[in-house]
């Protein structure tokens, strides 16, 4: 038996099976408290202001003015038009939702899989869900023509009688969408507490510590309080993940109640689901590559996460691919004319078909690339195909959208949708705000969760050896 | 001038993993200890239990989803009744949606609120912040504090005793309120 005991001890695990450290060169818990809080006390870079100023333009100019023209004068400023009724405003709406979606698969479900790795990247996944649920929730409001009857759809008692009508999945939507915002943002918010108090502890300047004392509302890092944090995290992570999978098959819902060929499918819920989180893979991709080299945190957010991330990637787009290889062959299955009739013109039609091929193109052929370990160690080809997957989802909304409107029915009302400037430039406009948020988050707030890092780190076990543990225990 | 208590400060998580279970065992109660992070086996050595903030979160969750299914009845059915499809005015699958959803922003509502008020935040201030060391309490430091209003707080007993377990910078605490 004693033998055997101590055989055991030498049974480490290969090379390859062993895992990555989360954080390359940790020379200890105070070092990593430095690094990981440098860049937000530092002094403002010249990259972070060559991409704020035009990021505030947009945000501040050009979002405005489209609100402002679309509101004042109506949607028909917008290409939607009969019968294509949903145009870039729905197709953008569905593409941040998308883009919201992986931030809180990878903060909460990585947390709930045990998943260390994720503690480095899942305060700046968390700030992109918030972020970009904003400007989600901003294009239902207007879409709905006379924004200043936005409030019909809450149910708010009034003289008129109005109530919403609760069995529809648009209505659905604002209560997933808005629950969608506040829980991404008290999750978002509860988890940098603690860091706020790290940057109260920090701070030099009293306007800072002001500003961080008031945040961390007293936060003293006591086993009593640690106690009640982890476990409301837990069910706060439990209650985001309900949430992943909620939120898009809502809006999957409302395309497929609808009796219209191409959107009447009992898979578009898991369609959406899986959409948005490919989509928003793409965009940690985008947001993660340079982001970790200009705010030096190459140590931090290694090599190896950024290949978990682009297998991520990779697995959600595999499951889009079978989706659509599903989705044409229930249309021809069906033998129902009008299924068939959209899904060949989805690729051979004579308005659209480009937006088809860059679906195909893209969603299936470049993802296709992340199978090669070369090109998921290359952070340049990870970046641009970050931005291709997002053109590719953008593509894919649209081509569900306005592919499936233009030609119904009757051939007597079909039409086209031809986008005007005004959709454009509040897209951009949402682009700007976006991004303005996400470069002001990055610079001002604790964008790694510094305590949440520290925690997982050997120096932190206290049966470890660098934890002060004594005897041979690894 | 009341003291709030007095403070010792460890090095690593083992350390004040092992000064915690002796200053159990020498038969303290008002005491805590605070880290940068949460210490995995604190809860046990402090006899914690389980914290309550998963009922609050179950208790608004489940109340936001009745209160719905409640809401819908009223909107839909009663005040307002609706004929949707030909279908009834009201039945319990129709609400399942909305209810479900608001069921989780309790919930979470619920786990955050519940979180502050068990912590007793927000607080604008705690008398541990006055001490100089304190701040190093979110960085790479460890410090256990017993409380002034323990009843087996002696100021040199006490003392002794956090030396004795290991604890260096030992400083008494005053409460300026």
């Amino acid at each position: 038996m004693a033998d055997s005991a101590t055989n055991l001890k030498s049974l480490a695990p290969p090379a390859e099976l062993r895992r990555a450290p989360v954080v390359e060169g940790n020379k200890g818990l105070g070092w990593l408290t430095d690094k990981l809080s440098a860049f937000a006390e530092g002094k403002i870079p010249r990259w972070w202001l060559v991409l704020f100023l035009p990021a505030a333009f947009c945000a501040m100019v050009v979002l405005p003015v489209a609100l402002i023209y679309q509101v004042t004068t109506g949607v028909g400023v917008w290409g939607n038009n009969h019968p294509a009724m949903w145009g870039l405003d729905i197709v953008s709406f569905i593409w941040w939702v998308g883009v919201a979606h992986a931030g809180t698969l990878i903060s909460a479900m990585l947390f709930l899989t045990k998943q260390h790795w994720r503690t480095t990247i899942g305060r700046m996944a968390e700030a992109m869900t918030v972020f970009s649920v904003m400007m989600a929730g901003l294009y239902p409001a207007i879409h709905v023509g006379r924004a200043w009857f936005d409030w019909f759809m809450f149910p708010i008692p009034n003289s008129n009688g109005n109530w919403p009508q609760f069995r529809s999945p648009l209505m659905w939507d604002v209560f997933a969408v808005n629950t969608y915002l506040v829980v991404s943002m008290l999750f978002w918010f509860m988890g940098m507490i603690p860091d706020f108090a790290i940057v109260r502890d920090r701070s030099t300047t009293r306007i800072r510590k002001g500003i961080f004392s008031f945040l961390a509302m007293g936060w003293t890092g006591s086993a009593r309080q640690w106690h009640n944090y982890e476990k409301a995290y837990v069910v706060l992570c439990g209650l985001c993940t309900l949430l992943v999978f909620t939120v898009s098959s809502i809006v999957g819902l409302d395309f497929c109640t609808s009796m219209l060929a191409g959107w009447h499918a009992t898979i578009f819920p898991l369609y959406f689901v899986i959409g948005a989180v490919f989509c928003g893979f793409g965009m940690m991709l985008v947001i993660l590559v340079p982001l970790r080299k200009w705010c030096g945190l190459e140590n931090i957010i290694t090599l190896p996460h950024i290949d978990k991330i682009a297998k991520l990637t990779l697995v959600s787009g595999l499951i889009i691919d079978y989706i659509y290889a599903m989705e044409f062959f229930i249309a021809w299955y069906s033998g129902d004319t009008y299924e068939r009739w959209v899904f060949t013109h989805r690729l051979f039609g004579h308005t659209y078909w480009y937006m088809g091929w860059i679906l195909i193109g893209i969603n299936v052929c470049v993802t296709q690339l992340l199978w090669i370990k070369k090109i998921r160690a290359n952070l340049a080809a990870l970046f641009i195909i970050g931005v291709l997957i997002n053109i590719g989802m953008w593509s894919e909304r649209f081509v569900i959208v306005v592919g499936s409107l233009y030609q119904d029915f009757l051939p007597s009302s079909w039409g086209k949708y031809i986008p005007t400037i005004w959709d454009i430039l509040l897209y951009i406009g949402t682009l700007g705000a976006f991004f303005m948020m996400y470069l002001l988050f990055v610079k001002f707030l604790p964008m790694i969760a510094i305590s949440e890092v520290k925690s997982v780190m050997p120096e932190a076990n206290p049966h470890h050896r660098l934890g002060g543990a004594k005897g041979e225990k690894r | 001038m009341k003291h709030f208590g007095i403070i010792a400060e460890f090095d690593s998580p083992a350390a004040i993993l092992s000064a915690a279970e002796k200053v159990r065992d020498a038969g303290y109660q008002r005491w805590d200890t605070f880290t940068p992070f949460p210490i995995h086996g604190m809860e046990k050595v402090m006899k914690l239990g389980n914290s309550l903030v998963g009922w609050v979160s179950l208790a608004m969750g489940a109340g936001a989803f009745l209160s719905v299914v409640g809401l819908i009845w009223y909107a839909n059915a009663f005040d307002y009744p609706l004929i949707v499809g030909g279908k009834p005015m009201f039945s319990p699958p129709m609400t399942f949606v909305p209810a479900y959803i608001m069921m989780i922003m309790g919930g979470a509502v619920g786990a955050l609120v519940g979180m502050l008020g068990l912590n007793q935040l927000p607080r604008l201030h705690h008398p541990l912040f006055a001490n100089k060391n304190f701040a190093l309490a979110s960085r790479d430091k460890f410090f256990l504090a017993i409380g002034a209003t323990d009843p087996k707080f002696s100021e040199n007993e006490t003392r002794k005793l956090l030396e004795e377990i290991g604890g260096v910078n030992i400083e008494l605490v005053e409460d300026a309120d």
